[in-house]
């Protein structure tokens, strides 16, 4: 299993710990992520919110220095998987936007890239019966929260990303990991990512109501797969604590973070010293494979 | 709800123009209102998807621009997700929003334009982004420097931001895609 890997911006700051875990688990499992040389900018929400073929041109280059590698192109970050899918949606599906990018960028880009996102790669790639086998170490019946925010299920004809309701890849990989996956009817809803630092406050509302209900469904931390639902809800618990005079002490992990606990992976490879809320209450069910 | 419009809008309507840059045809609307109903920001934005595009069926001009959900939208797209007609009302606010800089609209509160151009000065520079100096350059703008700064030195710590600046991007590339697809702008960053 051989990839191109584009790691994103915030592999580099707010989502170090994604780009680690993944990285220790893919070698872990034998999956080869070779990044992508020269990778930029997908362009993220301010592209889009500017301009449509800005928005379309920085996805495209990048997926053009993949199409020479001659592989998939694998993405951590949900919000640069959504962007590359949307700009491969946009150019197989207008050929009037195809010849704009293909303008702006100084080569053609048919939108023939394939994008997935590393836990398609390790729910459809590796699969879960490898994946069990491969594990030494249990969640011991953890209560967790799989949380998908917006971009990895939004727009579900273009990303096609599992089920748009009711996605259940996180879910499964906890279950497959001794975790209990839970109940609860926070999946899809948006953490308010968007507006974190022009718009703070609903951020902290939209996300504290995210944690209300995982906390009301009995979880014992929330797993996320995107760089923005990590932060918004990890770094925003003290804001909640203030608006609402409750406590907020839930921890929340990168899926690839507890699969590389349930691999034997120390916790410090897997950035999770980096959480702001302390994963205690995640590493204490730690424990041998049963 | 009982939608108030002025009987003289500011210009000409703006349907056509959004249908064209958005690639999305607005008339399979019959408000059946499942979009308001998921949009997680309906309420603090005063508005709803599905009014604004009763808004623009009615023949709202350069005054829906300024409509508080037009920078509020958190682009999460439960709204197309749930929209029994495929009607990308997502596309609609990203095409209002290209149409409220370029006719130099009020900003509202957060000015999220500026966080974007801050963003995409950084990245048209760097070819990727840059935190530090997005943060500052929209902390500088918006004269909001004292909120939230309890968090950085945590973040710098646990190496959540990044000191210096990113490298590594084919920065030849990148500027090359500003300088067509959106000439003249950003050169002042």
């Amino acid at each position: 299993m051989k990839y191109a890997y584009y790691p994103g911006c915030s592999s580099h700051s707010t989502a170090r710990d994604m780009h680690e875990s993944a990285i220790a688990v893919a070698h872990k499992l034998g999956i080869e992520l070779v990044e992508i040389e020269g990778w930029s900018c997908c362009g993220a929400t301010a592209a889009h919110q500017t301009d449509r073929v800005l928005a379309a041109s920085l996805p495209a280059a990048n997926m053009l220095l993949a199409k020479q590698m001659g592989l998939d192109t694998v993405v951590t970050c949900a919000a640069c998987y959504n962007r590359m899918k949307v700009t491969n949606h946009e150019v197989s599906s207008s050929t009037d936007m195809r010849a704009r990018v293909a303008d702006v960028v100084g080569q053609p880009y048919d939108g023939s890239v394939a994008v997935r996102h590393i836990v398609e790669v390790l729910l459809e790639d590796v699969g879960l019966e490898k994946l069990r086998k491969s594990l030494t170490h249990s969640l011991g019946g953890l209560k967790v929260a799989a949380y998908y925010g917006c971009l990895l299920v939004r727009p579900h004809d273009v990303t096609h990303f599992d089920d748009a309701e009711n996605p259940t890849i996180l879910d499964r990989l906890v279950d497959a990991m001794g975790g209990q996956s839970i109940d609860w009817p926070g999946k899809v809803d948006c953490c308010g990512g968007g507006l974190n630092l022009t718009r703070t406050d609903m951020v902290v509302k939209l996300s504290g109501s995210i944690i209300d209900m995982a906390v009301e469904s009995g979880a014992g931390c929330i797993t996320v797969a995107c760089p923005m639902c990590q932060a918004s809800l990890d770094l925003r618990q003290k804001d909640m604590q203030k608006q609402t005079g409750r406590r907020y002490e839930m921890p929340i992990v990168y899926i690839t973070q507890l699969l590389g606990l349930c691999l034997g992976i120390p916790p410090r490879e897997l950035g999770l010293n980096r959480l702001m809320v302390s994963p205690a209450g995640v590493l204490q069910y730690l424990g041998s494979k049963a | 709800m009982t939608i108030r419009i002025n009987k003289v809008a500011k210009g000409t309507g703006l349907k056509a123009i959004v249908e064209e840059m958005s690639g999305v045809s607005l008339d399979a609307c019959y408000q059946c209102r499942k979009c308001s109903a998921g949009c997680p920001v309906a309420g603090p934005a005063k508005s709803a998807p599905s009014e604004i595009i009763r808004r623009l069926h009615l023949g709202a001009g350069d005054e829906l621009l300024e409509n508080g959900l037009v920078w509020m939208c958190l682009s999460c797209e439960t709204c197309y997700g749930r929209c029994p007609m495929q009607i990308n009302f997502a596309a609609v606010i990203d095409a209002l929003r290209s149409l409220a800089l370029a006719r130099g609209s009020k900003v509202p509160e957060g000015n999220m334009p500026l966080f974007n151009r801050m963003f995409l000065a950084n990245v048209r520079v760097f070819g990727r982004s840059y935190d530090l100096s997005m943060i500052a350059g929209y902390k500088l703008g918006s004269g909001s420097l004292m909120s939230d700064t309890g968090k950085f030195p945590t973040m710098l710590k646990k190496g959540k931001m990044a000191i210096l600046p990113p490298s590594g991007a084919d920065k030849k590339a990148v500027r090359r895609i500003f300088e067509k697809a959106v000439p003249g702008k950003g050169k002042k960053q």
